[in-house]
């Protein structure tokens, strides 16, 4: 198997999601990766660490916004150097556009919200979660190269002890139809507080809270359990809650040991966000909420009741 | 201008999978795709009063011509189905080449599409289909404006907000943050069955049965298995002590 991973770079940071991704590829045996975008040089190393022992490099112009279809352009490129026959990507809004931009492409088969990926034999198939979770899966290849595009926190971060990677820069070609949109403004998620990310508790709120003032019901509870608070989309859309606290398809995906729902219904988007958190606690009024159904703890109930008493038991056990 | 919009009938209530031949089983009701009604409503603004034509696409059973007259009932123009047995069990790679070939001969201005599909959780048709017709592609947008062969779209990634234009033509998925879709009025739904609906087979796109279905598809699905257990998932209702209940449960897994 010759595994080719996507590291996607934001800000010259290599994100958390693709390098879990390398170090599985690397786990299974060789693997190299492709990084593009400014600065995609200086991450090679940390790319290395990982375990890739080869990583193409583009630092091309056309790479230097976090658009799509340039980078189909330099994986094509990338995978016809280097005869790769399995190109993996950890899923994220950017990861999925180019997935599916190379799968047509090359004509190659593209596997979507992977779970996880192992060898039978000489053989990879894919875990695929289906029908909200109900099913597991396995699907495989008829032809290559093989392209896997896995779900948000699938796998570790874990270094893999690896050594200094051969940096070989690429340079491809670009498509007139990839070079054609132009980004004219960015507005980055303001950062502050505690980095919901790197947080072991999250309380997380949605429109169950009734208004923006019952946020201070998560606020509370999350103090008193030494966790940050998130939100989901609806109530950011809304202007309830900020931006950088957002967790779902288009804001952060998290793990950690415990996370809180707070009058969250659970579509998709959320989920996607934060199901591979450790224990899901969830209180919904709505007994048919379908967060109840990746939950450990589902409680039918009434945030505005619920909440307030649980903040203070909580203080109070650890005061 | 010409707008297509990609719809999906999707299965209505609880779906299953075919242990036969280990396809979704679309053999009962179904419905439009509830994020593709977003992208239906998106064209249906942008068209306004002006001349522009909407068209409604989709591929799949005779019976996703449903979902096509919910699209002319909302207001869309025209609909094409593309519908042929030999397509069933198409992957990415053969979806994308039917619909890009259905699309081709409409040569619309803009196509759209929805943020995902609520059967297969699919997020990534637009971007193959793009990438087949040459054409930019703008994914997550919610909003969108076109002033003359340009259009501009705000859309939110996990790092924020982005503002991006694009030359036409071109392709745009939207999120459902983009807009509320509305209801098909009486009017609308006795109206969709006068308006033109035309279902092409393979032929009249130009392919062969190779192209597409399990025989132009490059992944498979080998066996169906049971999900890894959840543990122990509890749901208890709120007779008053479920702060207590919460508690007791967090000391039981240490996490308090």
């Amino acid at each position: 198997m010759a595994t080719l991973v996507f590291l996607e770079s934001h800000d010259g940071q290599l994100q958390k999601g693709a390098l879990g991704a390398l170090a599985k590829a690397a786990s299974l045996g060789d693997a190299d990766a492709v990084i593009a975008g400014e600065g995609a040089r200086s991450l090679a190393a940390q790319a290395g660490r990982y375990g890739a022992k080869k990583v193409w490099a583009c630092e091309d112009a056309e790479v230097a916004q976090p658009l799509p279809q340039p980078r189909v352009d330099v994986i094509a490129q990338v995978v016809a150097d280097g005869g790769y026959d399995t190109v993996l990507f950890a899923n994220s809004v950017l990861a999925a556009d180019i997935a599916a931009g190379l799968a047509a492409r090359l004509d190659a088969g593209l596997n979507w919200d992977l779970a996880d990926i192992e060898l039978q034999g000489s053989d990879l198939v894919g875990k695929r979660p289906a029908l909200q979770d109900s099913v597991y899966v396995d699907v495989g290849w008829t032809s290559t190269p093989r392209l896997a595009l896995f779900r948000a926190g699938s796998f570790d971060a874990t270094e893999t002890g690896g050594g200094e990677p051969e940096v070989v820069d690429v340079s491809p070609q670009y498509a007139a139809h990839s070079t054609a949109l132009k980004l004219v403004g960015q507005d980055a998620a303001e950062s502050g507080g505690v980095n919901i990310e790197d947080a072991d508790v999250i309380v997380a709120g949605g429109r169950g809270l009734g208004s923006p003032e019952n946020f201070s019901l998560a606020e509370n509870l999350a103090q008193a359990l030494g966790g940050a608070v998130g939100a989901t989309r609806a109530v950011v859309d809304a202007g309830w809650y900020p931006y950088s606290a957002q967790i779902g398809q288009t804001g952060k995906t998290v793990s950690p040991k415990l996370y809180v729902a707070l009058g969250i219904s659970g579509a998709i988007q959320h989920k996607v966000g934060m199901q591979s958190s450790g224990t899901i606690v969830a209180i919904n009024k709505d007994a048919n909420a379908p967060i109840f159904d990746f939950s450990d703890l589902g409680v039918v109930g009434d945030v505005h009741e619920i909440v307030p008493k649980l903040t203070e038991l909580i203080a109070a056990r650890k005061s | 201008m010409k707008i297509a919009v990609c719809v999906k009938h999707v299965p209505e209530g609880t779906s299953r999978i075919d242990p036969g031949t280990k396809r979704l089983d679309r053999s009962g009701e179904g419905a439009l795709n509830h994020f593709d009604a977003n992208a239906v409503e998106e064209a249906l603004r942008l068209k306004g009063d002006s001349d522009t034509e909407v068209v409604a696409v989709s591929l799949g059973p005779q019976k996703a011509l449903d979902s096509l007259r919910k699209a002319l009932a909302m207001g869309a123009d025209r609909a094409v189905l593309v519908s042929d047995d030999a397509a069933a069990g198409s992957d990415l790679v053969a979806t994308s080449r039917l619909l890009a070939a259905a699309l081709a001969k409409e040569e619309p201005d803009l196509v759209l599409f929805g943020q995902q599909a609520s059967d297969a959780d699919g997020a990534v048709l637009w971007s193959a289909v793009a990438e087949r017709l040459g054409r930019p592609v703008v994914s997550q947008a919610m909003e969108l404006t076109v002033d003359g062969g340009t259009a501009r779209v705000k859309r939110q990634t996990e790092h924020g907000y982005d503002t991006i234009e694009t030359p036409l033509p071109a392709v745009v998925a939207v999120s459902d943050a983009i807009n509320e879709p509305r209801y098909p009025s009486l009017k609308g739904i006795m109206g969709a069955k006068k308006k033109q609906q035309d279902v092409l087979s393979l032929g009249d796109l130009g392919l062969d049965a190779g192209d597409v279905g399990e025989a132009g598809s490059r992944t498979t699905v080998l066996a169906l298995g049971s999900p890894p257990a959840r543990g122990d998932a509890r749901k208890i209702e709120d007779d008053g002590n479920a702060a207590q209940a919460i508690v007791d449960f967090l000391a039981e897994k240490r996490l308090v």
